[in-house]
């Protein structure tokens, strides 16, 4: 196979040392940078993107992804031990991974999260490797009618859950819209909710309002019941790793399916994180016992992380095949490639074979590197809850305000995160859900500008979402999860079965 | 020949101040911490690349003695970025790098900033637009593409571009302007989208920059009708830059160039603001930076000073003009 | 002496502590759940009525070409009030709702023992930097909530602030808020 010889010639090129060493150093950077809230994988490749300069392209790729890897593996650690993503991706890791911990079986959830990105960035990688020109052909086909189609089906499948008062998860989905749409319209280019404020232009992210609302949220309660988290300390020892390990085969369903969405839109692009909401949604629509996700289930961590690592993974195929980035990260080291004198797209698979495949074989090579390097640290990351709440609740705090400042460089956001603590406090509170307001503030924005610019592309015809076979089943598809519900129920009817009804179908 | 006179002056200060021994700092102006490089703009796009190439030419070369950091400032069209230079009042630590956002920005959104609330420091390339089609569309020439657009129904044909009213829109405008119809405007988050729409076939036209579209130039899925310039690029490269013809030659009366220019905070010295045009004069001497405008098709050009001031001063003003006649000013 | 405290190690109180925290909690009432309910819903109700007046401003029709700037934020903002109002009624008029405390006195002590040294860290830090109050707010809350000496409170406080100084602002070139000290200092 024509693949499999490439593939050979590019663990050649990765024969040189010095290319591991880079390897190495990025990987532990990036777990670095994916531990610290806010500076996410695009600050960190972008900060030391000039740092790679003077290095060779293909060892600068390396050294830049091995960072890119290793965020994706680090983003998972704080969301598991103290309910704050690292990274925007790991937000539906918080929903599982937190709850074990708070159970004591916080290495059992890291040592899941690991396992899950390390399988998802190898098949992402399978892919890449065997299928490269044909899945970025099918990337074409993709207009914002295609996107908007997605964006609602990663919706579709995620609402409906928990058994809150549907007055409140609509109150809390419908807000979660109205804060992402603040600033500047993409479409109009006019100013909404700002009421003059230039601080209000840049409206409110994602991650800070996350930061807020899960961590500082969550030591608000904690602090409630006391001062401590309520963390067993674990003894780690190789012995719980394996005990995780003989339980992951049995979501071998799960693994596949959250690979196959994270593919997809890593592939499409839609991104890492998107791809992680809708892979925990599947997960918990189709599992036998959907009322114990969100108690400390660990397919629900299973799931966003295979699918997360899988999107991270295969969005960098459209940024070497079309030159389109599939994630910010990815935004930002096609700006290395161009100042490297690479010139990405469909050209590149053909005049720079060594670059490509170097770098493929890397990704195989330094996620092997990376998921040891995390799996041995999962006994320090456990041991950090053995630290008192009065040491590491202000660094915590410390590190909120710090990871809100660098998202936009603005001090006012550290007060928004500030107030987003109390508000995710009383909603916690008072039965307000929060995952629906979050993915509402993640999509709200994307899925508005597909459907607006789908709307200008057909001056205005909404049959353009089923003018086709492509946007037109993934429309269908995301009608069927969103009555799944009651599908579900109809069959048990059928059945003759007892029907169990998880209310809500917002 | 601006510069070596710039360059004079510069001397004859300092051996003016040094004679008279005012003040033995200021010398020869340096900066004495870090420098904050703004990019009133995103990371990954068009000014983040090129923003962060001078950071790390820079570095490589040792070209200053303190570090440079970039920050990203991209809230609300940039508008964020050029506020905070423009109320950073004398600090001699922080630049901006430019698009044409410093002049659309204010117009479209009220935002109270203008070019002249900033100290000019030195322009340092002109980025190009050019016309592109789908390669299986049956368009040769500009003048073709006009003529349908001519023949063809208002808002049929739909060019895809960067951003709202900002310099994708003006030149899509320009276009309405000489054909007479108006085009679907959709506007997207960066340019290797817009390119890929047009790859795609979801689109008609775009005006994408030179380095969003040469790979698939190169692979034969896209066709450059004209470039929106005085004068047919010169950049060497792999990619046949010269065969693209102007717009003018090609009939169709639009230039259009879009600044890459550096300004600095308000109320600065001058000895500073020569320190700065002395250093990106360094980092244009240098091969990485001759390898990136090639491979970015830019227009170089080099302004300081006054004259640098009177290239914005009338972009302003053409700026506003276009704006205007497109209705795209804020409201208030 | 916090510290000691045993815990509760049931992570289960998203739904369904109601009655029982009511009984557990009647020792220092604040306001009730129904009050808080109340006031939140309230303020959402608020927060939709701004949303639906800023997007009639900017247009929230359906123009030929598709929907305009304000016509998504406006249902957004319409159904954001419904679902509000209809908590607000279900809290005012219903005979079952929840009069147990929202947060018991204690609880509420602890709370804001962790909330105000942190408005005070925001303030402290928009003057004089990040490093410096970091520190202070780092020994304080040691000091004060965990009971620690200053002799142990001191070096954490001073080191983690150093350590993320030589991260953000030495290795990887973020800059981060800086006050007077720092400028000092040449940065």
């Amino acid at each position: 196979m024509d693949a499999f010889v490439s593939l050979i010639h590019g663990f050649g090129v990765l024969a040189d040392p010095m290319n591991i060493v880079y390897m190495c150093v990025g990987v532990v950077l990036g777990v670095l940078i994916g531990v610290l809230p806010g500076l996410g994988g695009a600050n960190g490749v972008a900060i030391l993107l000039p740092l790679t300069f003077s290095m060779s392209p293909t060892a600068a790729i390396i050294m830049l992804s091995s960072i890119y890897w290793g965020a994706l593996f680090g983003g998972a650690i704080t969301s598991v031990l103290f309910n704050i993503p690292g990274e925007p991706w790991s937000v539906a890791t918080t929903f599982d991974g937190h709850p074990m911990a708070q159970q004591g079986k916080a290495d059992e959830a890291l040592t899941a999260a690991f396992t899950s990105s390390f399988i998802g960035a190898l098949l992402a990688v399978v892919v890449i490797t065997f299928l490269a020109p044909v899945v970025a052909g099918f990337a074409l086909r993709f207009g914002p009618a295609e996107f908007f189609a997605v964006q609602l089906l990663t919706f579709c499948s995620f609402v409906g859950m928990g058994r809150e008062s549907p007055f409140k998860v609509l109150a809390a989905m419908t807000l979660g819209f109205a804060l992402a749409a603040v600033g500047l319209d993409s479409v109009t280019g006019q100013l909404r909710m700002t009421f003059g404020t230039v601080e209000l232009m840049r409206g409110f992210d994602f991650l800070i309002a996350v930061i807020g609302l899960f961590g500082i949220g969550e030591i608000l309660l904690t602090m409630e019941e006391g001062l401590s988290f309520r963390g067993k300390s674990t003894t780690i020892t190789l012995r719980s790793v394996m005990n995780t390990w003989i339980r992951l085969p049995r979501f071998w369903i799960t693994y596949l399916r959250s690979a196959a969405v994270g593919c997809w839109l890593g592939i499409t692009p839609g991104g890492a994180t998107p791809a992680s909401f809708m892979s925990y949604g599947l997960a918990r629509r189709f599992s036998k016992n959907p009322g114990d996700f969100g108690k400390g289930e660990i397919e629900g961590v299973v799931a966003p992380e295979t699918a997360a690592h899988a999107a991270g993974t295969s969005a960098l195929l459209p940024m070497l095949t079309l030159g389109i980035p599939g994630s910010p990260t990815a935004a930002v080291m096609l700006g290395g490639l161009l100042i490297w004198g690479l010139q990405p797209g469909p050209m590149l698979f053909i005049e720079q074979k060594d670059f490509v495949w170097g770098l493929i074989a890397s990704m195989y090579l330094s996620n092997v590197v990376g998921f040891l390097i995390v799996l041995t640290t999962v006994p320090l990351w456990a041991s950090i809850l053995r630290i008192p709440f009065s040491i590491i609740a202000p660094v915590i705090i410390v590190l909120c305000c710090i990871g809100a400042y660098t998202v936009h460089n603005a001090f006012l956001d550290v007060v928004i995160m500030l107030f987003f603590g109390i508000i995710g406090y009383a909603f916690k509170k008072l039965h307000y859900p929060l995952a629906p307001l979050v993915l509402a503030l993640v999509l709200g924005d994307m899925a508005e500008s597909s459907f607006r610019q789908s709307m200008l592309i057909s001056q205005g015809d909404m049959s353009i979402f089923w003018s086709n076979w492509l946007v037109g089943s993934i429309c269908g598809l995301a009608m069927i999860m969103l009555f799944w519900p009651l599908i579900t129920l109809l069959l048990d009817k059928m059945r003759g079965g007892g029907g169990r009804l998880s209310p809500g179908g917002a | 020949m601006k510069l070596a006179k710039s360059l004079a002056v510069a001397a004859l200060t300092t051996a003016l101040t040094s004679l008279a021994a005012v003040a033995p700092s200021w010398a020869e102006w340096k900066p004495s911490k870090t420098v904050e490089f703004i990019i009133p703009a995103g990371t990954g796009g068009g000014a983040d690349q090129m923003a962060r190439m001078i950071q790390g030419v820079i570095q490589k070369h040792q070209l200053m003695d303190q570090s440079m950091v970039v920050i990203n400032k991209s809230g609300g069209a940039g508008a964020e970025g050029f506020m905070d230079v423009k109320e950073s009042d004398g600090n001699e630590h922080k630049i901006i790098i430019t698009l044409s956002n410093l002049f659309t920005t204010p117009l479209a959104t009220g935002v109270p900033f203008s070019w002249e609330d900033l100290t000019p420091v030195s322009m340092l390339a002109l980025d190009n637009f050019i016309l592109w089609v789908n390669s299986e569309s049956p368009y040769q020439t500009a003048t073709d593409y006009i003529e349908a657009v001519k023949s063809g129904a208002d808002s049929q044909f739909k060019m895809a571009g960067t951003g709202s009213k900002q310099e994708d829109q003006i030149v899509t405008v320009a276009i309405e302007q000489v054909a007479g119809k108006k085009l679907t405007y959709v506007p997207f988050k960066g340019g290797g989208d817009v390119a890929k729409q047009l790859v795609g076939g979801h689109i008609d036209s775009t005006v994408n920059n030179p380095i969003e579209a040469v790979s698939f130039w190169q692979a034969g899925n896209v066709r450059p009708l004209c470039v929106f310039a005085a004068s047919r690029i010169e950049a060497q490269g792999t990619a046949k830059w010269q065969d693209i013809p102007t717009c003018k030659e090609a009939g169709v009366e639009i230039e259009y160039q879009m600044l890459r220019g550096i300004f600095m905070s308000p109320g600065v010295s001058q000895e500073v603001v020569d320190y700065y045009v002395d250093l990106f004069q360094k980092v244009r001497e240098t091969q990485e930076w001759k390898d990136f405008m090639a491979k970015g098709a830019f227009t170089q050009t080099f302004l300081s000073g006054d004259d640098y001031k009177k290239w914005v001063a009338d972009a302003a003003v053409v700026h506003k003009d276009l704006m205007t006649k497109a209705g795209f000013l804020a409201a208030n | 002496m916090f510290m000691e405290r045993e815990q509760n190690l049931v992570p289960e109180k998203l739904a369904g502590e109601g009655e029982e925290a009511a009984s557990a909690n009647e020792a220092g009432l604040t306001v009730t759940m129904k009050t808080m309910e109340l006031v939140v819903a309230g303020l959402l109700m608020l927060v939709a009525a701004i949303v639906m007046y800023d997007s009639v401003r900017v247009g929230a029709g359906w123009a030929f070409d598709g929907p305009q700037a304000g016509y998504f934020p406006f249902f957004i903002g319409l159904i954001l009030f419904g679902a509000s109002a209809a908590t607000f009624a279900i809290n005012l008029f219903s005979r079952t709702a929840d009069l147990s405390s929202f947060v018991t006195k204690p609880a509420l002590l602890l709370v804001a023992k962790v909330l105000a040294p942190t408005a005070v860290y925001l303030i402290v830090m928009y003057y004089v930097g990040i490093y410096i109050a970091s520190a202070l707010y780092i020994c304080f809350f040691m000091m004060w909530l965990g009971k620690y000496s200053i002799r142990k409170a001191a070096p954490v406080g001073i080191a983690i602030p150093l350590i993320l100084f030589w991260l953000f602002e030495i290795a990887f070139l973020i800059p981060l808020p800086k006050g007077p000290l720092e400028a000092a200092l040449g940065f």
